[in-house]
């Protein structure tokens, strides 16, 4: 019986964590299985001060209070595990590690997402040698210099006026003609004198030796492509859905997100969703928090019928 | 200090001697930002596995960490963390910016083994 479970929550993000939390509070007997470190998303993100209670925090610390919470409570927790098989489609659900098989009740999908690479060539061979996807790891190695930025959400706007503490210039490369971004970020990139902006373009490859010399700029509307000369390159391009294991168990939308109703239950019975990997709009750790919640309490509803 | 449960190389004679004195070295060199944690925490657990390797950290931004900042091999490293594994005082391998623990693991076989 040791490795059979009431509720199996697979990832250990804002929304895995939460939903363990909720769970063995409840005296509900809960494993969380999560593939890297525990944390997910939030452990990348350096500085947190948007988190109600709590004036700044890391994300890192964060997760480290989440993860005590959740053990506090007696919820087990293993990281750095590779799941080998999944199987949610009958009452006794099954996750099987290594040579070990879980079984349980009920399972709560958190498996959160990953941040979007632009898949063009020199990508792999540029990491961390003119290609960043972090402003305030790589920020300060591009002092004095010329960088882009790629993205035309949040998260991309918002880096690219942190980065112009560093760099000489900052040109954002948006492949629309407008941005995703809330109001106030745009205002404030647009009237930042070191920002300029390429609209409707991508980048179609990156270019150097020792580190990224230029890049090829593509104008999606005319196709032309151009050579600019550049010293480094922010990638934040949003992020994909760790979903692909599930694409047989539950229903997915054409982003690959994993659909559920109000009470965060999937197409199968006895399955929840919580978190990024779910299809929404907002993802904040906020609304992580919320859909780990509701979430936990459904499947407590569930094992209990 | 690095907020990690890793030994810490403090200065660049501790460094010397940690490299010279075993054949098998892996030091991360970096700040507690996202793009580091998880390295520490893939070689914390990576201890029991490879019982033959030192696992150890420096703070990117102390003065003495530039036995790493400015070793050769780092040349064009322009992302956090900077990674050097030795093989009997030697760099066999360094890395710039974050690396997952399948990756951590192939370099480990592949140079220290």
């Amino acid at each position: 019986m040791e490795n059979t479970y009431d509720v199996i929550v697979l990832g250990g993000g804002a929304a895995g964590l939460t939903a363990g939390i909720y769970l063995s509070r409840a005296k509900v007997k809960t494993l969380i299985l999560n593939e890297g470190m525990v944390g997910g998303q939030m452990i990348l993100t350096y500085e947190i001060a948007n988190y109600p209670g709590i004036e700044l925090t890391s994300g890192f610390q964060l997760s480290t209070t989440m993860k005590k919470q959740a053990e506090s409570f007696g919820c087990d927790i293993k990281q750095n595990v590779q799941v080998s098989s999944i199987d949610l489609k009958n009452d006794v659900k099954k996750v099987t590690v290594g040579d070990t098989e879980y079984t349980a009740k009920a399972v709560i999908i958190a498996t959160g997402g990953r941040s979007r690479n632009l898949g063009v060539k020199g990508e792999d061979t540029f990491k961390g040698r003119g290609i960043s996807y972090c402003a305030t790891c790589d920020g300060d190695f591009y002092t004095g210099q010329d960088i882009i930025v790629v993205g035309g959400g949040n998260s991309a706007l918002e880096e690219a006026v942190s980065l112009t503490k560093f760099a000489k210039s900052v040109t954002v490369v948006h492949q629309f003609d407008h941005f995703q971004a809330f109001e106030h970020a745009i205002d404030v990139a647009k009237a930042n004198e070191k920002i300029s902006f390429i609209m409707e373009s991508t980048i179609d490859g990156f270019y150097g030796e020792e580190k990224v010399k230029y890049v090829n700029i593509k104008n999606i509307k005319t196709n032309e492509v151009y050579k600019k000369e550049i010293d480094g390159v922010f990638i934040f391009i949003g992020y994909a859905a760790n979903s692909e294991a599930f694409k047989e168990q539950v229903d997915l939308n054409n982003y690959g997100e994993i659909m559920a109703d109000n009470n965060m239950a999937t197409s199968t019975e006895g399955v929840f969703v919580a978190g990024d990997v779910r299809e929404k709009k907002i993802r904040q750790i906020a609304t992580a928090i919320s859909d780990g919640a509701i979430a936990a309490v459904n499947a407590i509803e569930y094992i209990q019928k | 200090m690095l907020m990690t449960n890793l030994e810490h190389v403090e200065t660049a004679a501790q460094h010397k001697e940690i490299i010279e004195n075993n054949e098998n070295v892996m030091i991360c060199a970096g700040r507690m930002g996202p793009m580091c944690i998880p390295v520490y925490a893939a070689m914390e657990e990576l201890r029991e596995e490879y019982p033959n390797i030192k696992f150890l950290d420096m703070e990117f931004d102390a003065p003495e960490a530039h036995v790493i900042r400015n070793a050769p091999e780092c040349a064009g490293f322009m992302g956090l963390p900077f990674t050097m594994y030795y093989k009997n005082g030697k760099v066999a391998k360094a890395t710039t910016s974050i690396q997952m623990k399948d990756q951590i693991k192939a370099i480990l076989d592949e140079y220290l083994a």
